[in-house]
């Protein structure tokens, strides 16, 4: 399949907004049940929603380039029922509406308790809200890798693992930011982000690595004999029937070499996970370091979202492999 | 999804020559029609590129010197479960339920082309200048048109088939000519384990075979002779005789 960058500039952008909320409504629940008086101010998480909707709109922008008429965007929230498409662009503003929610009620203070436990502690308004939020960001990580998953022509991507990945990259994605922003804020939740992150990153790589495993083992889900119906072991196409191009031809190959997704491939296991995994180790508590490390990663996030299109390979592609 | 009717195209590929006349008709007809327009862009230049609704595909079977070329035209195959349709975010993308023709509604697409990837055929082309998916209509302003004579509502690329290769009509009908022909010469799906359930049929190539006996190489009634010199008389012809 061809990458459209906006595509791979929607999954890793939300899939870090998305992370991010993740990794501070952890971090109030952390702060919440732990034994110690530390807490963090409503700024703290305020701001770190803002960073998140900032991430989720710009996501939602990107996406808005992958529409040929983006003025009807409204109308693909109306088949919910049946596209995980629709359900994608019901499940992002809902992301976005909970992140101001969830900001907007730490900026604002506003965090009563709506229940009282036998221990002294109590469930907050922002902290009940916090779930929710998490619920729905859960639900977004579903929503987008089910429009991948549920190609099942498109074999390297019919799998659960694209819906796993997608969630375990972007919540390791979302945990580096969060330690990089808690860092610079000097918070003390900073061990706490950064040291799940690095779990994060060994998960998600674990993960990847399982896709990559399985789509060099994949059997074609169909050959020429079936797609044409002739009833012979050999068949080569002479001609595909026409020598300029069509979208056919454009869409669904990438066009660039198999040693460029092989060398992408490798950087974006240095890049996206390697060397992140290094830094946050590393630099713990610095926030340079940290900083550095959100920047590394998504650059790799990026290749690794170029090379999951590219290696997808389409059925269709069995009709266009000769000009003439 | 079962409708009562179900219209489709029913393919022959024994008579199929290869000769495009389907989808220089399509074109035509499509592009000033309903479905269209089938922009090009770049037609006479160095790298053309537009929007076909058919394609006719050349492959060759078999292993030298036992092979035979098959002429393979390939359109939307309007499938009974079209994977292209509960896909769609907008509900552009549907399949009529009076007659089982998926296509397009141009105004509410948006021009993701997901349906595009979940249709195993390729069978959908964008248009890249209107922004909006395209794809085969089976001529459904022409069929339903009731100004034009009875024998005339008919695809455009059925009508232009100069052997007769495509078939169309009611593939849910026992009694139509698309059912006969699916019956009667082995009509069969494309890629059936893609679990689409494609209305379009295809007749299979069909050997026709005839016995040569050795006698037959040789003509019994062969004058050899009459390559040769011809034979010369001695005596008086008939011709002779009959010139005084």
């Amino acid at each position: 399949m061809r990458p459209a960058f906006s595509v791979l500039f929607l999954t890793t952008l939300i899939g870090a907004g998305q992370g991010l909320l993740i990794a501070l409504v952890c971090g109030q629940l952390f702060l919440v049940v732990g034994t110690g008086d530390a807490s963090l101010s409503g700024g703290f998480y305020a701001m770190g929603s803002l960073l998140a909707l900032v991430l989720l709109a710009l996501g939602l922008l990107a996406s808005f380039f992958h529409l040929a008429n983006p003025t009807r965007a409204w109308r693909a929230a109306t088949q919910w029922r049946t596209s995980w498409l629709s359900r994608e662009v019901i499940a992002l503003p809902a992301v976005m509406g909970m992140a101001v929610l969830y900001g907007g009620l730490h900026a604002l203070g506003w965090d009563g308790a709506l229940m009282h436990f036998a221990n002294g502690k109590s469930l907050d308004l922002t902290m009940a809200v916090g779930f929710v939020t998490v619920l729905a960001c859960l639900a977004l990580f579903l929503c987008t890798g089910m429009i991948y998953a549920c190609v099942k022509f498109i074999r390297e991507w019919h799998s659960v693992w694209t819906v796993i990945n997608y969630t375990l990259m972007g919540l390791a994605s979302g945990f580096v930011l969060a330690a990089a922003y808690a860092a610079s804020l000097g918070a003390v939740v900073t061990g706490l982000y950064a040291g799940t992150a690095l779990v994060l990153i060994v998960l998600a790589l674990a993960g990847r690595a399982v896709s990559l495993w399985r789509n060099a083992r994949l059997k074609p889900l169909a050959t020429l004999k079936g797609a044409i119906g002739a009833p012979h072991q050999n068949i080569r196409q002479v001609t595909q029937g026409f020598n300029g191009k069509s979208f056919n031809t454009k869409e669904f190959f990438h066009g660039k070499s198999p040693e460029t997704v092989r060398m992408l491939t490798t950087f974006f296991l240095a890049c996206g996970f390697a060397a992140p995994f290094v830094l946050v180790a590393l630099g713990m508590g610095s926030a340079a370091v940290l900083w550095l490390a959100v920047m590394v990663q998504y650059v790799g996030l990026l290749a690794e979202r170029w090379v999951f299109f590219a290696q997808g390979n389409h059925v269709q592609n069995l009709y266009y492999q000769r000009k003439a | 999804m079962a409708n009562e009717k179900q219209l489709a195209l029913v393919i022959d590929l024994n008579v199929c020559v290869g000769c495009h006349a389907c989808v220089t008709s399509c074109k035509e007809w499509n592009t000033s029609g309903w479905a269209g327009p089938l922009p090009d862009q770049d037609a006479y230049g160095a790298d053309p590129n537009g929007v076909f609704f058919n394609r006719v595909q050349t492959f060759e079977c078999g292993t030298f010197p036992n092979t035979e070329t098959v002429h393979f035209p390939k359109s939307c195959l309007h499938c009974e479960d079209p994977p292209c349709v509960p896909v769609c975010p907008t509900g552009a993308s549907y399949k009529r339920e009076s007659d089982g023709i998926v296509l397009v509604d141009y105004d509410k697409c948006i021009g993701c082309k997901y349906c595009s990837w979940n249709c195993p055929y390729g069978a959908r082309e964008f248009d890249e200048v209107t922004g909006v998916m395209k794809k085969c209509t089976l001529c459904v302003d022409r069929i339903t048109d009731e100004t034009l004579p009875p024998d005339r509502r008919k695809p455009a690329c059925v009508l232009a088939c100069p052997p007769g290769a495509r078939l169309f009509g009611d593939i849910k009908d026992p009694e139509s000519e698309v059912s006969k022909a699916i019956r009667d010469n082995g009509g069969y799906q494309l890629m059936p384990e893609a679990g689409t359930n494609p209305a379009n049929h295809y007749l299979p190539r069909r050997k026709t075979p005839s016995v040569v006996h050795e006698d037959q190489l040789q003509r019994a009634d062969n004058p050899l002779s009459r390559e040769a010199e011809p034979p010369k008389f001695g005596g008086p012809t008939i011709d002779d005789a009959s010139q005084w």
